[in-house]
């Protein structure tokens, strides 16, 4: 059986992905996840604030995810469990996706379109390199969320965080209410890399210290995790000297950044973006290879899952035009970050697929106050947004008109963070 | 008295200014929706937060069930909501929005289940 649509990962992304493209028209579009139940991260992410954009209430992450579920449900669209995609590869017209699972063993399953939703994974301590031992107690805060949120594991009694990004903070609250003590949230950065409602609910409402520009220096213990030293930075991120102090605790949880899941991405030849670590995306978010759509985390690390869902709609839209054969590919206006501004999402807009607006989403590269971000063809100023704090653990989003933007025959829309005037 | 705060209603997370005035009323400005000056004026009087956490599940596919508060509870009862909730085992199936406790710690707010797991 040849499929129209293949989505890849069943989390958030692909289940509002899959739900798009069956409504525009695809008929038979399959869903392939490697987990043992759809919804991906949102499983393990208990807390409450998701979906206040889009079903206007405020969800925990299980309970958007089983919204999306039922959807899909709904619509009878099959979806494979405990199925790893291994590698894709453009045949032509049709794309080939090697899939392995348990009960079917090695398949190859071919579709007219495939939609990328693989989402994104936590780096690790390894790949930041912190001196010392490499005792047991040291987790990704992913792992130690998912340990006791589903499985009931508590990972350790004394807690330091390392970075400061939301599933960090997420977790200083939840460890705590589980009856650990969180001795400090260490961020490497003069600011936080996480929301402040989660500074707020998460580290203010308990007393957790929140030591900005500091580090860890070392970890100590050779089998059981026995303490860390912490140390604080310059503004070239450079320890220094004699401001060390040992903490001793029983578990260290990393919180570091998240890196988009991208390898069968790269395999299939897909052209990449090295700002996002992501494909380089169109408005409907088609990629460099005809057919093939990419949204949610894989493309850029979303903080807000409701910017996943509104993203997955548009290759779902897009994928569902591909098939009928509706899409264009003339390519009207490439994306640029201009000063402030560290990656734009999409990169590439084609104007005929537009209907009333486009989105980009971006991230500034430091904290802003009272400033703007302007978006210039050429030197000509199309539109400005204004924000009272531009912070980069918060992505931006920037509308613009179709009818602004069609004052331009094309070019490359720049995006700058600059004085309010 | 003029106070900062951030909205946590939401994650877009707006920067508020409250101030009381000699009338004793609150006036709150900064906020882009109607929920948060009234998260900022409970701020002020009675803090309270929705707990999000698990209890004990048997005879499901995973050992733990998510639930949290139907409605948000005062901040200072977290830690005692915490104990009664930890006490509370559950079978499998439970449905998205079963109660799992009836008026927790007497505050007329139950606890329910957020997601549904079948019995296996
Ligand atoms: C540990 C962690 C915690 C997070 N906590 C929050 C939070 O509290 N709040 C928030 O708003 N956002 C949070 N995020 C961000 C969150 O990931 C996004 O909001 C949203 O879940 C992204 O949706 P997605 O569908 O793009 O990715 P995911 O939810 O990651 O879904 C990707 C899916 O693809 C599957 N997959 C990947 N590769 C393959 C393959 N080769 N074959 C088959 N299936 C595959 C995965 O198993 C997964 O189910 C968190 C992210 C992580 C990593
Ligand atoms: S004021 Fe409204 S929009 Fe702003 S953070 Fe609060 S709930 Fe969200």
């Amino acid at each position: 059986m040849i499929y129209d649509v293949v989505i890849l990962g069943g989390g958030p992304a692909g289940l509002a992905a899959a739900v798009e493209a069956k409504n525009g028209g695809a008929e038979n579009v399959l869903i392939l996840e490697r987990d043992r139940e759809l919804g991906g991260i949102l499983n393990q992410c208990i807390h409450n604030g998701f979906g206040l954009h889009t079903f206007n209430e405020e969800l925990t992450g299980p309970e958007y995810a089983e919204r999306y579920i039922q959807k899909v449900k709904d619509l009878n669209i099959p979806y494979m469990l405990d199925t790893m995609v291994l590698d894709m590869h453009d045949n032509g017209d049709l794309k080939a996706i090697h899939v392995i699972n348990e009960e079917n063993g090695y398949m190859i399953i071919e579709a007219k379109a495939v939609i990328l939703t693989m989402g994104c994974r936590e780096r690790t301590s390894g790949a930041i390199g912190i001196p010392g031992y490499r005792p047991s107690g040291v987790f990704t805060a992913g792992t130690a969320q998912r340990f006791i949120n589903m499985e009931g594991f508590m990972p350790g009694k004394e807690v330091v965080i390392l970075g400061s990004g939301d599933i960090g903070l997420i977790m200083a609250r939840r460890m705590t209410l589980e009856g650990a003590h969180v001795q400090a949230v260490c961020e490497l950065m003069p600011y936080s890399n996480g929301l402040v409602r989660n500074i707020v609910q998460c580290l203010d409402d308990y007393d957790i210290p929140l030591k900005l520009s500091h580090t860890i220096t070392f970890i100590h213990g050779k089998d059981r995790l026995e303490g860390v030293t912490v140390a604080k930075v310059d503004e070239k991120l450079k320890v220094i000297p004699g401001t060390e102090e040992y903490i001793p605790c029983d578990t260290l949880l990393l919180s570091v950044g998240l890196i988009p899941e991208n390898e069968i991405t790269r395999n299939a030849g897909v052209v990449m973006d090295n700002r996002t670590n992501g494909a380089i995306v169109g408005e409907l978010r088609q990629t460099s290879m005809p057919g093939v759509f990419a949204c949610g985390n894989v493309v850029h690390v979303h903080d807000l899952v409701d910017f996943v869902s509104e993203e997955a709609v548009l290759a779902g839209k897009g994928a569902a035009k591909f098939i009928k054969g509706e899409l264009d590919n003339e390519i009207t206006f490439t994306t640029t970050n201009g000063d402030g501004i560290g990656y734009v999402v999409p990169q590439q807009v084609a104007m005929k697929n537009v209907e009333d607006k486009v989105t980009f989403y971006m991230r500034v590269r430091q904290v802003f106050k009272d400033k703007v971000v302007n978006a210039y063809i050429g030197d000509q100023l199309i539109a400005t947004k204004k924000e009272k704090k531009l912070l980069p653990a918060e992505m931006v989003n920037f509308k613009i008109a179709k009818d602004i933007l069609a004052q331009y025959p094309a070019g490359e829309i720049r995006f700058v963070v600059e004085e309010a005037k | 008295m003029k106070k900062e705060m951030t909205c946590i209603v939401c994650p877009i997370g707006c920067q508020m200014t409250i101030e009381e005035k000699a009338d004793g009323t609150y006036e709150v400005t900064g906020n882009t929706c109607k929920r948060g000056p009234k998260y900022a004026i409970n701020e002020m009087t009675n803090p309270t937060r929705v707990i999000p956490t698990t209890v004990v599940i048997k005879n499901a596919m995973l050992p733990r069930l998510p639930v949290k508060t139907a409605e948000p509870i005062p901040k200072g009862q977290i830690f005692d909501a915490m104990a009664v909730i930890n006490q509370v085992v559950v079978e499998a199936p439970i449905k998205t929005g079963d109660v799992v406790i009836k008026d927790l710690l007497g505050l007329g707010i139950d606890v329910v289940a957020t997601r549904t797991m079948d019995k296996c």
